[in-house]
């Protein structure tokens, strides 16, 4: 039970509903290449271990920061064309890969470092605006610059031998088993990492600022500083999840990393899976992937409008999403 | 008030420094042309944003659902009026454009009412949930859109008299800027004179100013700020309208395209400023043509530096609104 505690970092499910839905994921994420064969739905599972990164990294601003930004998928961009880029251009080796991890981080922080100072200093709409002006911004550029980015169409490149389907090192066991379990640990161990930080003192700060920035800056800590060292984190995730998909799908495209309809389901799954709780974005992950996945053939086109009505009960009535309501009981 | 006219100077600056990059006399007119066709359609749909903004601290994110719903309004008026669209008449033209932007303004004005009613009003005072909520309301609007209009795109052709361009010696402009560019002026004059001689601009301007002044002095604010959600909703809808008729296609995506121009100028101009917007949509559209034609791969990413340049200048925009 200690070591639980000091896992989860004292943040406990603290309901039994909540536990029982969340060991569910653990779980069946775990076994998902055994209990659901196939490739669709192995598939399914990676997007949903990225998925649960990217919502919870974006938690850590718009649910503990109290910031929105709607630059988020410019960084899983980043990331993931960070690793596609080097991959396709220095061939389908581990030292490409860190390659284009590092450079992709690198230039994640810059960026969020550059628009922090810029807008962060005033109110939190102006740096929703610029976040929105410059994210798309960045979307074009990337579809434009063909050279480097494959421009509409993307890249499509070679994963590294060992994470090739083709790899089979024995029997029952294949390099896309090898990629599912990197990037669901990976992802774990980003998640458990940004349950750490908002628990730590400096999460403390950050919610201290959500709540009444004014009296946070009184106090004397400086706002500007925590905001974009939040913004940066968030940032660095995002393009560690970027990272994770361009291993997993051995593609990057503007549609599948930057454009605009991933930053809609990124707020969907976290103002419905529940603001500032971590757990909930994961929930929402899961919730929207699977939705994505598989209703959109039971309810064709319609479910995203449905979600829509959702998230905007969700703000007004529940504001903690479904973990509110789990925990509630 | 001593007036501050160093931001309107910026406006023949840009068009002069462009000049000498641009090279030739006629491209250049013809650049200068569209780019101010083009600022005064932002403008259009900015001015209503930046107002409702300056008065009531509420700032739509989705406005651009206006836009999209003024464009797909027109376009289905139009292709019902083809007869008239495709008459050779200048004036059966421009009443069928005429009837088109009347049916996108309504809509949007009436869909501005509800859209202020049910989604902005329990959130006045609250940024976050502002944000939050209106971006909501752009899912569930661009999803409607779809719904109704069909996920495909929408071609519309421009009548007859509006298509091709006048010479002007060896200088080509295109006609239908030039219709642009007289709406937007007339927008523009009705703006300010309304702001400026009227009782009701008065108010407004007062309630940009301090808006807990004007309540103590017996007026009502919210209602005047529903007055202004709405004018200016019915504004993005014609500019929306204009826009999708410039563009000669229509896609449900139209909205979040436009928004983030729109959103760039009334950063430039000052959040709350109608004069700044004014200047900031002029600014952005002779940016965006004279870039789009040396480097056009860069377009967009020229707007972002514009504002960065315009912020390192002057960080709250061109005309910082006082209390702010």
């Amino acid at each position: 039970m200690k070591i639980l505690r000091s896992i989860l970092s004292d943040d406990l499910p603290r309901s039994r509903w909540l536990t029982l839905v969340l060991l569910a994921i653990l779980i069946g994420l775990a076994v998902a290449p055994f209990a659901f064969p196939g490739a669709k739905s192995l598939n399914v599972a990676a997007r949903i271990c990225v998925f649960i990164v990217l919502a919870a990294s974006f938690d850590l601003l718009l649910g503990y920061t109290g910031i929105v930004s709607f630059a988020h998928t410019m960084f899983f961009g980043i990331g993931a064309y960070g690793v596609a880029i080097a991959l396709t251009k220095l061939g389908a080796s581990w030292t490409s890969v860190a390659i284009g991890v590092g450079s992709g981080l690198a230039l994640a922080i810059v960026l969020a470092v550059l628009i922090g100072l810029f807008s962060l200093r005033l109110r939190t709409i102006f740096f929703a605006m610029i976040t929105l002006a410059v994210a798309s911004a960045f979307a074009i550029l990337a579809s434009q610059l063909s050279d480097i980015t494959g421009g509409e169409d993307g890249l499509n490149y070679r994963l590294p031998e060992l994470l090739r389907p083709s790899f089979r090192p024995w029997e029952g066991m294949t390099g896309r088993l090898i990629d599912y379990y990197i990037v669901y640990g990976v992802s774990l161990a980003l998640v458990l990492g940004l349950l750490r930080i908002v628990n730590s003192p400096f999460g403390s700060v950050l919610m201290a600022i959500r709540e009444n920035p004014f009296r946070a800056e009184a106090i004397g800590y400086r706002t500007v500083v925590y905001r974009t060292l939040a913004s940066c984190i968030a940032a660095a995730a995002a393009a560690l999840a970027g990272a994770l998909l361009a291993l997993w799908s051995a593609q990057a495209s503007p549609d599948t990393t930057l454009s605009f309809d991933i930053m809609v389901d990124i707020l969907l799954m976290v103002v419905i899976g529940g603001m500032g709780t971590i757990y909930g974005p994961a929930i929402g992950a899961v919730v929207l992937v699977l939705a994505q996945n598989y209703l959109q053939a039971l309810l064709g086109d319609r479910w995203l409008l449905w979600l829509g009505v959702a998230f905007i009960l969700c703000v007004y009535f529940f504001p903690t999403g479904i973990v509110g309501r789990l925990r509630r009981r | 008030m001593k007036r501050d006219y160093l931001p309107l100077l910026l406006i023949p600056a840009l068009a002069a420094a462009a000049f000498p990059l641009v090279g030739s006399w006629s491209s250049w007119v013809t650049l200068s042309v569209a780019g101010l066709a083009m600022g005064l359609m932002i403008f259009i749909m900015a001015s209503g944003l930046t107002l409702t903004f300056g008065l009531m601290d509420v700032l739509n994110f989705g406005h651009g659902a206006f836009i999209a719903i003024g464009a797909f309004v027109a376009a289905s008026v139009m292709l019902a009026l083809g007869t008239w669209m495709g008459a050779d008449s200048l004036w059966l033209n421009l009443a069928a454009i005429g009837l088109a932007i009347l049916a996108a303004m309504a809509v949007s004005g009436g869909l501005g009412l509800a859209f202020e009613r049910v989604i902005v009003r329990p959130v006045y005072g609250q940024h976050l949930k502002q944000i939050l909520v209106t971006t909501g309301g752009l899912i569930v609007a661009e999803q409607l859109l779809k719904l109704i209009w069909g996920p495909d795109q929408i071609t519309l052709t421009r009548p007859a008299a509006l298509r091709g361009a006048i010479l002007l010696g060896d200088v080509a402009i295109e006609k239908y800027r030039l219709l642009a560019m007289a709406v937007g002026l007339v927008v523009f004059a009705a703006l300010t004179l309304t702001l400026a001689r009227t009782r009701i601009g008065l108010l407004i301007r007062a309630g940009v100013e301090n808006g807990e002044m004007v309540e103590s002095l017996g007026y009502r604010i919210r209602r005047l700020f529903v007055g202004v959600f709405v004018v200016g909703s019915a504004l993005a809808g014609l500019g929306g309208a204009m826009w999708g008729l410039y563009q000669e296609t229509i896609t449900a995506a139209i909205g979040a395209q436009v928004i983030v121009l729109v959103f760039i100028v009334i950063i430039i101009g000052g959040l709350g400023s109608v004069g700044g917007c004014f200047v900031g949509a002029i600014l952005v559209g002779l940016t965006a043509n004279y870039i789009g034609f040396l480097a056009p791969k860069v377009a967009l990413g020229s707007n972002i530096l514009l504002m960065a340049l315009i912020l390192l200048w002057r960080p709250q925009g061109l005309y910082p609104v006082a209390k702010r």
